[in-house]
């Protein structure tokens, strides 16, 4: 991602960043065995900013979380966005390409 | 060059002719012909799995051929505001439909990776925001790219309501 921003949201957020956040959905017994999960992936060109609003709009993210997010993509390259069933995976990975972020599908392992 | 909020508008005004010239050119920006690796980007994978991309291909990337293609047309339709030649475009303001900002993010997005993936800047390029404009096609691509993010995080700010302007 690009650090326009990214000085002064990494100060504000440094005491807030945490381990690895993974979202799951709360899923009928029948569905947990369908288990793929929304990855996006580190990009030097999208904004900051722009990232954080992406996963405020898509997954409903209040603000704080979403930017956790952002900075994990930033700093580790990639964060796991949310976990369920493939075919909401797909419609939340079709959305971020709307948004032209670099998402993928992967089965969990 | 100034820019803030007016009313349902964004607004940039005191535009000089050469700020003007790479606003008229977001559309353009946009075309990803010739460059594989660009419209790779703009249409990237979705997984790893063979079928899923087959199905992706044939089913989501139409969507978003035409996703893309309308909010560019949004922009370029805002954009005739500015149409005129150089003399015409001094000091000429360009307003911004507030229901317009998600077709100008999408656009300003879909431009910025065109043009960072066809001249392959490294993360350090993109940081250096102070290189003068002047100099190469890749100097002024370089500029395009970070002016083009400079208006992204000013629709991003209005959007969010942390900006605005000084009443007339």
């Amino acid at each position: 991602m690009s650090a326009v921003s990214a000085v002064h949201l990494e100060k504000a957020s440094a005491s807030t960043v945490e381990a690895p956040t993974r979202e799951t959905e709360t899923q009928g017994e029948e569905e947990l065995d369908l288990p793929w999960q929304v990855v996006v992936h580190n990009d030097p060109v999208n904004l900051m900013t722009y990232v954080t609003m992406v996963f405020q709009r898509v997954f409903g993210y209040p603000r704080e979380k979403a930017e956790r997010h952002m900075l994990e993509v930033h700093h580790k390259g990639r964060s796991i966005l949310w976990s369920g069933v493939r075919e909401r995976a797909e419609f939340y990975v079709q959305q971020l390409h709307g948004h032209l972020l670099l998402a993928t599908l992967e089965k969990v392992v | 060059m100034e820019i803030c909020r007016q009313g349902d508008a964004l607004q940039i005004s005191d535009l000089d002719p050469f700020l003007a010239e790479l606003l008229r050119q977001i559309p353009q920006s946009t075309n990803p012909d010739g460059a594989p690796a660009a419209e790779e980007r703009l249409f990237s994978r979705p997984s790893g799995e063979k079928e899923i991309c087959a199905e992706w291909k044939s089913y989501v990337e139409p969507e978003l051929r035409g996703l893309f293609r309308t909010a560019s047309e949004t922009v370029a339709a805002d954009l005739t505001q500015l149409n005129g030649n150089e003399k015409s475009l001094r000091n000429r303001t360009l307003r911004i439909p507030v229901e317009h900002a998600d077709a100008w993010l999408n656009t300003l997005n879909q431009a910025r990776l065109v043009i960072a993936t066809k001249y392959n800047f490294s993360d350090e390029e993109l940081n250096d925001h102070d290189r003068s404009p002047i100099g190469s096609r890749r100097d002024l691509s370089l500029f395009q790219v970070n002016f083009y993010g400079f208006l992204q995080e000013f629709i991003l700010r209005e959007l969010s309501g942390q900006a605005g302007c000084e009443p007339d």
